[in-house]
């Protein structure tokens, strides 16, 4: 670039140098399976919490966590999370009262977590 | 919320997605500099987004969502180099990503002055590239980059002015 070349010129090169640049195919499958993941997952949950499985505490955990977020986008994370951990949580529990409580008060943790974030 | 009110928040969301992923991942790559981490910083941009699209949506008052989108992939990005201590991996002057990004035109016309150019952003203080990567890359008006910076307009014109001019001192011959 000659000294003498005006602004324009010199914003017209750096918007030649800093050209959008196209994702890769494989970047925008990658993230619209995360996504459609997540959108299936809060779904899921949501259809799946019906009176009659409420009766039997294994079936709490899904329908706590839906239930203490609501239908938000942040649904979706909360279950996930508390899935995630339901197993380490099994190991520990006494009995499967004590599993129930303990998943509730997790999901219930996990929703305050995602609430002190928004 | 209701099942139809999800619907339309995820058609919403997905609308957002189609709109501007080209721009996240220019952002994203022209601020990190290589296209593994490009990808890893656009994805967590999104999912980021996606989580919080419902209030941002609220508190949008019907204006534009890009320059929220920018300021997530831009704190994201922050947090990034936090956490590894580190500046770009791979030099954007590098031959091949130049004549990846640009038409046989562009590269014939100024190949020395681009190079020149993409090498001067990378020295500039982060500030500055962001707001010219915002600016040149993404075309974004002083108004939405001083959205996604979290600036007034007055500072973000100064911002912009004086990122031009470094640049200008640093890519043109004493």
């Amino acid at each position: 670039m000659t000294p003498d070349a005006g602004p324009m010129e010199f914003e017209r090169m750096l918007r030649m140098a800093l050209a959008p640049v196209d994702p890769p195919e494989s970047l925008q499958t990658r993230v619209e399976t995360t996504l459609q993941e997540l959108t299936d997952a809060a779904v899921d949950e949501l259809e799946g919490w019906e009176l009659s499985a409420m009766r039997d505490p294994r079936n709490w955990v899904r329908p706590a966590a839906a239930a203490v977020v609501g239908a938000s986008a942040g649904t979706a994370l909360v279950v996930l999370r508390v899935r995630q951990q339901q197993r380490r949580r099994a190991a520990q529990s006494r009995n499967p009262l004590d599993l129930a409580q303990r998943t509730l008060r997790a999901a219930a943790g996990e929703a305050r977590k995602l609430a002190r974030r928004d | 919320m209701d099942k139809p009110d999800k619907a339309r928040l995820d058609a919403a969301f997905t609308e957002l997605y189609k709109a501007h992923l080209r721009d996240v991942y220019s952002y994203a790559y022209y601020r990190v500099g290589n296209h593994h981490d490009a990808e890893d910083l656009t994805e967590q941009t999104f999912l980021q987004a996606y989580r919080h699209f419902e209030r941002a949506q609220a508190e949008s008052d019907g204006r534009p969502l890009r320059p929220w989108l920018i300021r997530i992939a831009h704190n994201l990005a922050a947090n990034l180099y936090r956490d590894r201590s580190r500046r770009p991996q791979t030099p954007l002057d590098d031959t091949t990503m130049l004549s990846a990004m640009h038409t046989t035109e562009d590269l014939v016309e100024g190949r020395d002055e681009l190079a020149r150019i993409i090498a001067g952003i990378q020295k500039l203080p982060d500030e500055r590239r962001d707001a010219l990567i915002m600016r040149f890359a993404l075309g974004m008006d002083n108004r939405e980059i001083a959205r996604a910076m979290g600036k007034t307009d007055g500072a973000t014109k100064v911002l912009l002015h004086r990122a031009i001019k470094q640049l200008e001192g640093i890519v043109t011959p004493a």
